[in-house]
């Protein structure tokens, strides 16, 4: 038989380390079904048949976040044979709120009471006993960290799941609320589950509009239930939800008083206190954050980072594999189009790939020790002024900053970010960040177009910055970000120290799940880039090509036109554009070899010897060059990112209409660019410049524009749909 | 009447009253913030919102916009 057991509690309150100490690495990642919460579920040691599901960490169960919905949904529809709440001990009245929420579920319930040693550490002391009869539930004191009483609370849920249901709970509110809840638990009786029934009746009263609707009420039994709610919220002066809340509090107060003795301290300053008396000082917050991000950049993308990065792509997979596999399949007679499928093709898209992954570990690495100490909401709390205009969350500052050396690490570190909206917006905008290998076609446009001049490459990140803020600003007022402002109440952990197992089984978690992309979609997609670039078809016959003849040759011939207005309407800039897909720097490697420069162009730009560029500089105009360089740093990301934003906002529709918007944002701005340069220059006015302007001030119109109320038009529809 | 925006860091008020409604109300109670609760203004974030508030013993960063929700009285 198989039994499921859930695993509730707040953030911070111990829980991973819980379902990491329960499971070992019998573990499946993956998300909620339809939204990006993440979903884990793993085996129970030793207890063979047993499933434990983490849920996501949850303060209440409302129904104004995913996550918290994401679990109410599991506790009501999937029925778990039993329930751990695990509960922070050192922050037990915060933590009991939760718990008065899960025991109104009438699933079989025991408490983990979690960081015991903290509590003896501070000398406080919880009485058990009293606070496990006051509550009706089973508790055990448990140290996840240090590995004690785990098993002992997995072995009593599995014994608590066997006898099953055993009727209504301690009841939490006062007589009034009760009363009016009894009335409508004989509203809907015959509508819902027995175990359920208490809960259903409770968030009826509250008026959750997820249940209302579930429940599919008859008009009548609403109208009943609205009349008993509003009855009480005159008796109590108060709203429903208030109402509930207080209750809750003021019993877990109650509790507190009975069950809990705190030793007195020395004014009220904890350690983590006084840390961060430090850490999120008035004037030294700013500079140590600027250190803390410049450690972590200068190990993950310049120092460590870099070496290990170029150590896999040119020693592991150039030298050590492509080379030899070249040389073996040409020894062994292989035909040339095979060849070139497993070494270019194969091998080399998926090594562009997998090159950045032990980057990524590292950079995960360390992400995920800011995250265990807690330094990560204290970035969120120092950032927050700043990137919440531009519909950011305080956390985006990292993935910028990391995007600016890949976009792929950057894109995965948005990870961090709890509310779904920031998150999205992240993604979508941390590809403007020029990143690494974007850098060759900058020192390229600079270097042949420009004479070197030094304003080239700081313009760039400026333009990628203002990217950023002005898609921020645009995206934010769209109906798809649109909606209620999401609460930025968060809170701020105390800070410990990293447990090695947590940190290292994050790094991997989000390392794997790069890899497991780069083996499918990301492979595909190169495969098909180079399917497409080998061969094409001469004199009527479809042969292997140079990628000059090549299929991409005539699709660039096919597209160039479209590029027209943006001054590089020809099929070599077209085609290498494409092919930048694959890899940025490609675009360099790419233009070199069909302006037929002699030798490799992208050491050729390393070396600055930008003489023998001379063919690619013949290609543009100085107007036209910068054109092509913006388009390449704004439009859409590599093969390798777009697998990430695929992997971070776990929709197809939201990536395509993140690459969308990227590439459109990236003509525009490219094409009015080029068309008010021309214009400046050489005073033409033609229809493509009127396009132009007109594009500038759709841009204008788009960043100040008051935002249409969607938030307001809702509760108004809502209003209406209710009658009021 | 006073809300908790107007206190200064290191005072302490009682919260009297929660304005507005939906998810930013629910989730101010849900992090225990209600009606009589002692709030405690620890700091302001270095760039000068949010405000970090101590609430029943732990950390909560609150936004300056969502602290005029909450009325209080000083203590």
């Amino acid at each position: 038989m198989r039994l499921t057991i859930a695993l509730a509690g707040n953030p911070n309150s111990g829980k991973s380390t819980m379902f990491n100490d329960l499971t070992g690495s019998n573990q499946y990642v993956g998300n909620w079904p339809g939204v990006t919460v993440e979903k884990k579920e793993g085996k129970l040691k030793g207890m063979p048949g047993v499933v434990i599901q983490d849920l996501p960490g949850i303060y209440s169960l409302s129904p104004y976040t995913l996550e918290e919905v994401v679990s109410r949904n599991y506790l009501i529809n999937e029925k778990p044979g039993a329930i751990i709440n695990i509960v922070d001990g050192s922050n037990l009245e915060r933590n009991l709120y939760l718990t008065t929420q899960l025991m109104e579920i009438g699933i079989p319930m025991v408490i983990a009471l979690n960081m015991i040693d903290v509590v003896r550490k501070n000398g406080d002391t919880i009485n058990v006993k009293k606070l496990s009869e006051a509550l009706g539930c089973d508790i055990v004191e448990t140290s996840a960290l240090k590995g004690e009483g785990s098993v002992q609370v997995a072995q009593r849920a599995g014994e608590l799941a066997k006898i099953g249901y055993q009727g209504e709970r301690a009841h939490v509110f006062g007589g009034t609320v009760e009363h009016s809840i009894a009335h409508i638990e004989d509203l809907i009786r015959d509508k819902v589950e027995e175990r359920y029934l208490r809960w259903y009746s409770i968030k009826l009263f509250e008026r959750d509009e997820k249940v209302m609707e579930q429940l599919k009420l008859s008009p009548d039994i609403l109208k009943n239930i609205e009349n008993i709610t509003a009855d009480c919220e005159k008796e109590m002066d108060d709203d429903a939800e208030s109402i509930v809340t207080n209750e809750r509090y003021a019993y877990i107060s109650r509790l507190m008083q009975s069950c809990l003795i705190k030793k007195p301290r020395k004014g009220n300053m904890t350690v983590s206190d006084r840390i961060d008396r430090v850490v999120t000082n008035r004037f030294l917050a700013l500079p140590i954050f600027v250190a803390v991000m410049f450690v972590m950049y200068y190990i993950a993308v310049t120092t460590i980072g870099a070496i290990v990065t170029d150590f896999t792509n040119d020693t592991l997979f150039g030298a050590w594999i492509m080379e030899p596999l070249a040389a073996w399949l040409e020894g062994a007679g292989t035909a040339g189009w095979l060849s070139s499928l497993v070494v270019d093709g194969i091998i080399g898209g998926v090594g562009a790939v997998l090159g950045f992954v032990p980057q990524m570990l590292i950079l995960f690495l360390m992400l995920a020790i800011l995250e265990d100490v807690g330094y990560m909401a204290r970035v969120a709390f120092i950032m927050d002024r700043i990137f919440r205009r531009f519909g950011l969350s305080g956390k985006s500052f990292i993935p910028m900053l990391i995007g600016s050396g890949c976009s792929v690490p950057g894109i995965m570190a948005s990870r961090t970010i709890e509310n779904e909206r920031d998150r999205r917006m992240t993604v979508m905008t941390t590809s403007f960040i020029p990143c690494g290998a974007k850098m060759p076609i900058v020192a390229l446009i600079a270097g042949a177009i420009f004479g070197n001049a030094w304003w080239v490459a700081p313009s760039c990140y400026f333009i990628g910055v203002a990217a950023v803020i002005v898609s921020g600003v645009i995206l934010k007022k769209t109906r798809m970000f649109a909606g209620e402002p999401a609460p930025f109440v968060m809170e701020l952990p105390t800070y410990h120290a990293p447990a090695a197992s947590n940190v290292l089984r994050s790094m991997w978690e989000r390392g794997w799940s790069f890899i497991r992309r780069a083996g499918t979609i990301i492979l595909l997609a190169s495969m098909g880039i180079w399917f497409f670039s080998s061969f094409g078809i001469i004199d009527g016959a479809f042969v292997m090509a140079d990628m000059e003849e090549s299929m991409l040759a005539a699709a660039g011939n096919f597209m160039a036109p479209l590029f027209a207005p943006l001054g590089f309407g020809n099929w070599r800039a077209t085609v290498a554009t494409v092919m930048g897909l694959v890899a940025k720097e490609e675009i360099v490697g790419v233009l070199g070899v069909l302006a037929r420069v002699s030798g490799d162009a992208l050491e050729l730009v390393e070396e600055g010897a930008f003489a023998g560029l001379a063919g690619i500089a013949g290609m543009f105009t100085t107007a036209s060059a910068f054109a092509y360089l913006l388009f390449n740093l704004l439009c859409a990301p590599c093969f390798a990112a777009i697998g990430a934003m695929r992997r971070e906002m776990n929709s197809g529709k939201w990536t395509w209409f993140a690459v969308g918007y990227l590439c459109v944002f990236a003509y525009a701005v490219a094409m009015i660019y080029y068309q008010l340069a021309s214009l400046f220059t050489t005073g033409a006015f033609t229809v493509a410049t009127t396009v132009a302007v007109i594009l500038l001030f759709a841009l204008i119109y788009l960043l100040f524009r008051k935002p249409a109320d969607y938030a307001s038009a809702g509760i108004k529809q809502k209003q209406l749909r209710a009658g009021v | 009447m006073k809300t908790l925006r107007q206190m200064k860091v290191g005072e302490s008020a009682t919260v009297t009253r929660l304005r507005g409604e939906g998810a930013v109300k629910r989730r101010i109670m849900d992090m225990g913030i209600i009606k009589g609760t002692e709030v405690y203004v620890r700091k302001v974030a270095p760039l000068g919102d949010p405000m970090e508030l101590n609430v029943r013993g732990y950390e909560l960063s609150v936004r300056k916009a969502d602290c005029d929700m909450i009325e209080v009285e000083q203590l």
